[in-house]
């Protein structure tokens, strides 16, 4: 199980936090995920074997959000 | 494609801008029709990323903000209202963008924390000195912190000294001078100084770190009024679609029921709770005091009973020597310097207070004793250049067959009375004189009490396990409304369960570690953090990162005042929406009039609330300002 935390534009919807974490929550091999709303921020836990930080990233910004800058663990 | 849309937002508004400028200049030069292509291109361009981002949400069952104003442009388009369609548009992609802008603000005070943390550490390994990122250090590092360096870990100081501002942690604005065996905070600076250390603790797990994630996770918890607004908001912007479609189906007025959908958008009301929490959480961050979310926020501010442990919260929890006073031809200094080499041997916490003492004096106490010995209870006794010393309680001066006067006896019940252990101290069989020994309330304690009183607090409390005498001269210096002695923890437990089956709304303040059932039975419970101990941390509600007492009396005020704030914030938006609703009704209000009206009155619950960010209880600023 790996942790990604990824730093996005300032969110200013609460629309957009549900966006984000129901998108995340059905990609393939994650496992939970979380969107800081004040902090701009998204805490993913997922299956290392199945998918990995970078296409989680791209799934971020595929649904129109720049990330600018993300940490693994 | 959409990446790229949204990347250039904001030239795609500014476009839009000028594109609608462009169309009234030729309005104005009498081109009608090719004020028209102006604005319909103004509308398509800036229909874009709120269209991707309406189907998207769409796609996610969600209903958004952007479908209404999608829906309601499309509807302009048709009915050829051009202006109000490029308006609409531009205005609620300009407001996005002065929102995203001013919440940035409102978030920068936590921002501000994060950019104290460290990139870089200098490091000794292997006898070699490098600069490695501070994500690369790890426990037991031997790291270097020149002056104006920050430190990059939690670590105990192994040799060097300096002066370091710690302002990260504690909020605490006067440098701390630290030495060896000291501990130093990952965030703090060396002002001043060299320091080499050992790292305890790297990376996510320091004390700098942890603050930080415990003051997002405060502002992401949502108050109950919050959570309220966000399930009014769910079923609210769908019902909005319905109400619209039932107004189009009474009037048959299509540009009545456009408009209607527009400015009945959910924008401040949704927006205004969050943006005063944050704001408020944030400004604790800043000043040392950690609120951990809205609904504490919400709790601390109905407080009207504090509750306080005495030791170490009320006092400073390290007694002192208060006062040394001399019944024969010694100096104190020299009478001093003979017992506290004797009190070497002591293991005793009032001898290591005067053992202290000496070392704050600089007085050399290093030197050979000769029959030393500790007589348990009582006291110690032991040759110092070659003078019997006996030092300690009446008991031991009976027992030594020491002669103590009247006058002398006088003076120890004095300073007893007023909060003191009294030590005798003998030289060769006479008293020479008395140490009083107390542990001081802190300074800033009757200052914080009276502001905590003014600010509405109606009942005060102490409880402590000390002795009665000790605790009744405390609670008469503060003004206490009652005191309790000699307790128990889980007596302290019950009491605190007592105030709340009568009513009040308790808080209760202790050191965090023997207070901590106590502190979570209370409504709130609040820690002095000394640092932020890991206990105090977890267990409290509230923590006091620089120890003290005036951060409480701030959190108090701005617990009220970031209450008021959100209230003024929901009835901004309810009062804002009514008004837009009653004026379209009464046909006042139009499409593009309307929206401006909607991003206005967002904006003005953020800018209410970034005034909390300034928030300032200590230059009595919080009636004028927020009243």
């Amino acid at each position: 199980m790996a942790k990604a935390e990824f730093q996005l534009e300032p969110l200013t919807c609460p629309t957009c936090v549900k966006k984000i974490e129901s998108t995340l929550t059905r990609a393939k091999g994650v496992d939970s995920v979380k969107v800081l709303f004040n902090s701009s921020k998204v805490k993913a836990e997922f299956d290392d074997t199945q998918t990995n930080a970078e296409k989680l990233k791209l799934t971020i910004e595929n649904l129109g959000y720049t990330v600018s800058g993300s940490k693994t663990s | 494609m959409i990446r790229l849309i949204n990347k250039y937002k904001n030239q795609i508004t500014a476009i839009s801008g000028i594109l609608i400028v462009l169309g009234f200049l030729l309005s104005v030069a009498e081109y009608e029709s090719y004020k028209d292509l102006a604005l319909i291109t103004a509308t398509l361009i800036a229909i874009i990323p709120i269209a991707i981002r309406a189907f998207q949400a769409l796609r996610m069952k969600a209903f958004s903000i952007e479908l209404l104003v999608t829906i309601a442009v499309v509807g302009a388009l048709y009915l050829h209202e051009y202006t109000e369609s490029s308006v609409v548009t531009f205005l609620f992609l300009f407001g996005a963008y002065l929102e995203a802008r001013t919440l940035e603000k409102t978030r920068s005070s936590l921002k501000a924390l994060v950019d104290m943390a460290p990139q870089e550490a200098d490091v000794i390994r292997e006898g070699e000195n490098l600069t490695i990122p501070v994500e690369e250090v790890v426990k037991g590092d031997r790291v270097i912190i020149r002056s104006g360096g920050k430190v990059s870990v939690d670590g105990r100081i192994v040799s060097g000294k300096g002066i370091l501002n710690e302002a990260a942690i504690t909020g605490e604005s006067v440098p701390a001078s630290k030495a060896i065996d000291d501990k130093v905070y990952s965030g703090t600076i060396v002002d001043n100084g060299y320091l080499e250390i050992i790292a305890e603790k790297v990376g996510d797990d320091t004390t700098f770190a942890r603050i930080i994630e415990l003051v997002e996770e405060a502002q992401e918890s949502k108050s109950k009024t919050q959570k309220f607004l966000d399930n009014f908001a769910t079923y609210y912007t769908p019902a909005i679609v319905v109400l619209s479609i039932i107004v189009y189906a009474l009037t048959r007025n299509l540009h009545l029921a456009i408009t209607f959908l527009v400015v009945a958008c959910p924008g401040a009301l949704v927006i205004g709770a969050p943006v005063s929490n944050v704001a408020g959480i944030g400004n604790g961050a800043r000043n040392g005091v950690l609120v951990k979310g809205g609904e504490v926020m919400d709790r601390l501010s109905k407080v009207d009973t504090i509750v306080f442990d005495k030791t170490g919260t009320l006092t400073k929890g390290k007694p002192e020597v208060t006062d040394i006073k001399t019944f024969s031809n010694l100096e104190a200094v020299e009478l001093l310097r003979m017992v506290a080499k004797a009190e070497t041997i002591s293991e005793h916490h009032l001898g290591q207070t005067i053992v202290k003492e000496a070392n704050k004096r600089n007085l050399s106490i290093e030197g050979e004793l000769l029959n030393g010995e500790v007589i348990k209870g009582n006291g110690i006794r032991a040759q110092v250049d070659g003078h019997d010393l006996a030092i300690g309680n009446r008991k031991l001066m009976d027992a030594e067959n020491i002669q103590v006067s009247d006058e002398v006896s006088a003076y120890a019940l004095k300073r007893e009375k007023a909060g003191n252990t009294a030590i005798f101290a003998a030289v060769d069989g006479q008293v020479a004189g008395i140490f009083s020994i107390a542990d001081q309330i802190r300074e800033d304690a009757p200052r914080a009490l009276a502001e905590l009183r003014k600010n509405g607090i109606k009942k005060m409390v102490m409880l402590t396990g000390d002795n009665k005498h000790t605790a009744e001269l405390v609670a008469n210096v503060l003004g206490l409304d009652e005191f309790q002695a000699e307790l128990l923890p889980e007596n302290k437990v019950s009491f605190v369960k007592k105030l709340k089956d009568e009513g009040h709304v308790v808080a209760m303040a202790g050191d965090g570690i023997n207070d901590a059932p106590a502190i979570a039975t209370a409504d709130i419970g609040l820690a002095m953090g000394e640092g932020g101990t890991d206990v105090s941390m977890e267990t409290a509600d509230v923590v006091l990162m620089a120890d003290k007492l005036m951060q409480f009396s701030h959190a108090y005020a701005l617990a009220k005042a970031t209450v008021r704030n959100m209230k003024q914030n929901t009835f901004i938006a309810v009062a804002i929406v009514f008004i837009l609703l009653a004026g379209v009704l009464l046909g006042y209000v139009h499409l593009a009039s309307g929206m401006f009206i909607h991003e206005a009155s967002i904006l003005i619950v953020i800018l209410n609330a970034m005034r909390l960010i300034r928030f300032n209880s200590k230059n009595g600023s919080s009636e004028t300002e927020l009243g």
